[in-house]
């Protein structure tokens, strides 16, 4: 292939969550890794990634800091973007349980119930088939975790659980993942998010 | 490390370290009530803290203190979204026990309690409920880690209001890890010797340069700036005790404090979120409390 041959740079919203973990693993896969708290900080990135965390701590400070509006357009743009745990939550269009004034970002036609397991003490490990990035099973670390109950026409559904219920998803250039593969250091599933993101960059310069 | 082995494993040492992951950069706030255990979620806590009374209570009122009512931590469970953790004294396994059928997502083995052991600590491995723990030193620090502590807290001196205990506990932790990082292989079996904590955890912090927990910092942060300067000394997050509910406006207090967490870094941001709010706790100098009364000795 030819084309841009300079590393992906990709931004991780670091407002709050376990930011440190993603930024390991992007820069285990050779990325430029910039952590994004201002608007001017998206203008630089291929690809964005919305750690875990707590979802309505999370949107509450994108919006104080005015990054609701830039975020937004960018994902309108088609910016690629990974959300784990809350960042799913933050990509969803609706949100089931949500705090009173909890806002999303949108961009992924689903609905998904946050905290859908339960208190801590039923946060799991478990293994799962996500055939799309790897045929070997993916160990994956569910912590107060969500869990996506509806899925629109444009929707791919990557993992279930054993019993069915959905757990990773993609639409477009964004992909929501209920669980934490950071937390695991296992890299597949960014691995696979920056042939995403090195797809997409080469499409905007052609 | 535990590995996966069966379809679905729930209390491992990564579900319970995941937590304290997914809470790094927010700030952990006492309440004792629903009422304030709602202001804190609107203000953009992380997760409360419920229990009776905050630090400078306990410190003021004096007799022993003891776990919350379940009523209470129910109540307050009821009341938020965000996760919930309550203390139990140090030692106090069956408090823990009470605690974690009560659900709560994170149990603090807590000096501000009157410890219930003088020797051990709970055997937090036992349970499937993450723990958090104090230290002053990375000593401490490693031998909660070994019994199963999933976070760690620098102690600071709780119910005062005065940082300096925070800074001191801090700075220590870091830097013996930093001197831990300079040592050579051989060095570090006397190092684990003095440092009174298991030789693996010792190589693992020297080689890593950083505990296998998050670190919070705790105990006297009443202000902004008090908390920025916390995470800019290398904490992954910070509890506020007293310093918001005796504060003159817990509400703008906890918000701002939650907005410097994500800026800490940033001083035009943390001057703007310092103005108007108010009185801050009154607090009380760690050189005018008798040693006898310090909560940050506590533990062992």
């Amino acid at each position: 292939m030819v084309g841009n041959t300079q590393p992906l740079r990709i931004g991780v919203l670091a407002f709050q969550g376990d930011v440190r973990e993603h930024i390991l693993v992007l820069e285990r896969l050779g990325a430029e890794v910039i952590k994004v708290r201002r608007p001017e900080e998206l203008a630089s990135i291929d690809g964005l990634v919305i750690p875990g965390g707590e979802s309505s701590v999370m949107d509450k400070l994108v919006r104080l800091f005015g990054m609701y509006e830039p975020l937004t357009a960018a994902i309108a743009a088609g910016l690629p973007v990974l959300g784990t745990c809350a960042g799913l939550i933050m990509l969803s269009n609706n949100i089931l349980d949500a705090m009173d004034d909890q806002k999303s970002l949108g961009g992924l036609d689903v609905d998904v119930r946050r905290n859908a397991f339960g208190t801590q003490i039923d946060s799991f490990e478990t293994n799962l088939s996500m055939p799309v990035v790897t045929k070997d099973p993916i160990a994956a670390t569910f912590i107060r975790a969500p869990i996506v109950e509806r899925v629109g026409a444009g929707v791919t559904v990557l993992a279930r659980l054993d019993d069915g219920r959905i757990v990773a998803v993609e639409e477009g250039n964004l992909l929501g993942i209920s669980f934490h593969p950071e937390v695991n250091g296992d890299t597949r599933i960014h691995e696979y998010f920056l042939g995403r993101v090195a797809a997409s960059r080469e499409l905007q310069e052609s | 490390m535990t590995e996966v082995q069966n379809s679905s494993n729930t209390g491992s040492s990564r579900v319970k370290r995941g937590l304290a992951e997914q809470l790094k950069g927010g700030v952990i706030m006492d309440v004792v009530n629903a009422e304030q255990a709602r202001i804190a979620e609107d203000a953009g806590a992380i997760a409360v803290m419920a229990l009776e009374r905050v630090p400078a209570d306990i410190r003021a009122e004096g007799g022993v203190a003891r776990m919350s009512d379940p009523d209470l931590i129910e109540g307050i469970q009821a009341a938020v979204k965000i996760p919930v953790m309550a203390k139990a004294r140090i030692g106090h396994f069956v408090e823990a026990q009470v605690l974690a059928a009560l659900n709560v997502d994170f149990i603090d083995e807590s000096e501000v309690l009157s410890p219930a052991d003088y020797i051990n600590h709970i055997d937090k491995w036992a349970f499937q409920i993450p723990f958090v723990c104090g230290a002053t030193n990375l000593g401490e620090a490693l031998r909660r880690i070994n019994e199963g502590a999933a976070m760690i807290r620098s102690k600071g001196e709780a119910g005062t209001g005065d940082v300096s205990e925070a800074t001191k506990h801090i700075r220590k932790i870091n830097s013996q890890l930093r001197m831990l990082s300079s040592m050579s292989k051989d060095e570090l079996y006397v190092a684990a010797k003095e440092l009174q904590a298991p030789y693996e955890l010792v190589l693992e912090v020297a080689e890593s340069g950083r505990l296998p927990v998050p670190l919070f910092t705790a105990g006297g942060i009443a202000t902004p700036a008090d908390a920025a300067m916390m995470l800019q000394l290398g904490a992954d997050g910070v509890f506020v005790g007293s310093g918001i509910f005796k504060s003159g406006n817990p509400a703008a207090r906890a918000a701002a404090i939650v907005k410097v967490a994500a800026f800490y870094d940033d001083p035009a941001v943390i001057l703007e979120t310092s103005r108007g709010l108010g009185e801050a706790m009154v607090g009380i100098n760690v050189n005018d409390i008798p040693a006898p009364h310090r909560l940050a000795d506590r533990g062992w």
